[in-house]
């Protein structure tokens, strides 16, 4: 990163297909082999895979791209709700970074111990230290459970959240499958911001589908710390209202401040319910990551960005992506968004290896599909453009919008959107 | 005054052409965002219509079609709102010119 005027021309060069011979007689010596620049990625999920993909595919041999991701496999939030409702197996949705591989990422099994941002430096629990150029963190959230009374480390063995998908999703799916006939699920939702906007409401619906199926005396009970439904609204109310009456009982204003995970009850602020599944999601933030190499800047929670780059506006050359971030005026915490971030990130960082600006108007779109049944489902999308003067991504006036109605042809096109999604994000 | 404006649009709409004609990697950096439904490159992995490879002025016209309302959507009356003229244009272009595989 140091000769940013050599390396242009060098690729300028390339580009053009000229001094042929000059290429062809250095192209053997190690300096003319040696990337342009090295960029790391930490965090394999939805923004963290795609930046890394996209910094191959378009950069190619010239960056050098390492992903540092602590688990072995990617396992998909979207579409982990099925499972809750039966319809998808956790398998259906684990996935690999053998593709990432095969297109020369460097992907290393591995956690992240601490981030010197001045050295440009990470360092590894299992490998030695590790230099980048650019460094790109896609932590993803992290749940306060201190936020709750009572959702202490023991509670949390038996209330779970599943809000990362994985061993919790199988777990609070047995949870239903051992629950009597006749019992109460409760679930209740945090204040938003917070990871995938519609994820609860479509929660709430696949629960109410398994019940309505195999246990139809059962009740789901929705408490929301929110006013109102906060994604999709008129779409989750008709289905419930269509699908799941008397099944799906809804109160809004209902913040859970404590819990008694032994006695199964909840308590909000006037109220108390009890449970035989309690699922409870509390306040989230930016993951520990984050926190740990300063990168979190508002209300102790997320993490600004450059928009242009997606750059952190507390350390430079740090990228941060997805959820993690302090989100632009009404975009979702989404994997639709994480992956276009990571492709926001993926193109600055290419142009500021050639010594070129960044692209002056990105212009992103999130597409999310939520399946209020087996068989149907509803989506909310947006477009997103960078603007100059206010210096963030805002939605496009009079695009955008939620579906019409649910149905079998977007339950169709969301299996169609997570296939795309995966292969785009994975390879 | 109608064609004060129509005159100050078309200087606006000509700059700004001019200014993305600057930049070879627009179309690749608008169309990277339709990947989640349609593939990367435009190359579908299963579902949804296929893009790479179809003639330019079919992608342009589908898009100012839904645009429009002249062609039914669930959703792309709604996404193709979101770009102008110019920018259809130049995701039309990235797409015709990519691979079919």
């Amino acid at each position: 990163m140091s000769h940013p005027m050599n390396r242009r021309e060098i690729l300028k060069l390339i580009a053009a297909g000229a001094a042929s011979t000059t290429l062809a007689s250095c192209a053997s010596t190690p300096e003319a082999r040696k990337p342009l620049a090295r960029v790391i990625v930490i965090g394999g999920g939805y923004g963290g895979a795609t930046a890394a993909r996209y910094l191959r595919l378009w950069g190619g041999n010239h960056i050098e791209v390492y992903l540092i991701e602590r688990n072995t496999n990617f396992i998909s939030c979207p579409l982990s709700n099925l499972v809750l409702g039966g319809s998808r197996q956790i398998d259906d949705l684990t996935m690999n970074y053998a593709k990432l591989r095969e297109l020369g990422v460097i992907v290393l099994n591995d956690e992240v111990v601490s981030i010197d941002a001045s050295k440009k430096r990470i360092s590894l629990k299992k490998i030695a230290d590790l230099d980048y150029d650019r460094l790109i963190v896609s932590p993803g959230i992290e749940l306060m459970h201190e936020q709750i009374t009572g959702y202490s480390a023991e509670a949390q063995k038996r209330v779970l959240h599943a809000w990362k998908a994985g061993p919790e999703t199988v777990a609070l799916r047995e949870q239903l499958t051992s629950m009597r006939d006749g019992g109460v699920y409760v679930l209740s939702i945090p204040k938003a911001p917070y990871r995938c906007p519609p994820g609860p409401y479509e929660r709430a619906s696949q629960v109410a589908h398994y019940f309505k199926q195999a246990k139809p005396r059962s009740k789901v009970l929705v408490l929301d710390a929110n006013e109102d439904i906060v994604s999709k609204k008129g779409l989750f109310l008709s289905a419930w209202n269509d699908l799941y009456k008397g099944i799906l009982q809804y109160v809004p204003n209902q913040e859970v401040r404590e819990l008694d995970a032994m006695t199964g009850t909840v308590k909000t602020e006037f109220d108390t319910h009890k449970g035989d599944v309690l699922n409870v999601l509390p306040p989230m933030r930016a993951g520990n990551l984050a926190r740990d190499a300063k990168l979190i800047t508002h209300n102790n929670r997320w993490c600004d960005v450059d928009w242009l780059s997606m750059e952190s506006t507390a350390a430079k050359g740090i990228h941060v992506l997805g959820d993690a971030t302090l989100a632009a005026p009404a975009m979702p915490k989404s994997a639709s968004m994480a992956n276009n971030h990571a492709k926001i990130a993926a193109a600055a960082i290419l142009a500021q290896v050639l010594g070129e600006a960044p692209n002056p108007q990105p212009v992103i779109a999130n597409t999310c599909y939520s399946y209020v049944s087996d068989s149907e489902a509803v989506h909310v999308t947006s477009v997103h453009r960078y603007d100059a003067e206010k210096k963030t991504l805002l939605t496009v006036p009079g695009s955008g919008g939620v579906s019409s109605a649910r149905s079998a042809l977007e339950k169709a096109y969301a299996d169609a959107w997570a296939r795309n999604i995966w292969s785009d994000t994975l390879g | 005054m109608y064609r004060t404006l129509i005159a100050l649009m078309c200087a606006l709409y000509g700059s700004f052409a001019m200014a993305q004609a600057t930049d070879p990697n627009l179309g690749r950096n608008l169309a990277a965002a339709c990947a989640i439904c349609h593939g990367t490159n435009g190359v579908n992995a299963g579902g949804l219509p296929h893009l790479a490879g179809l003639p330019r002025e079919y992608i342009a016209q589908q898009l100012r079609d839904f645009r429009d309302g002249k062609r039914p959507a669930t959703i792309m009356h709604q996404i193709s709102k979101g770009y102008t003229e110019s920018q259809i244009e130049a995701l039309a272009a990235f797409f015709a010119a990519q691979p079919t595989r």
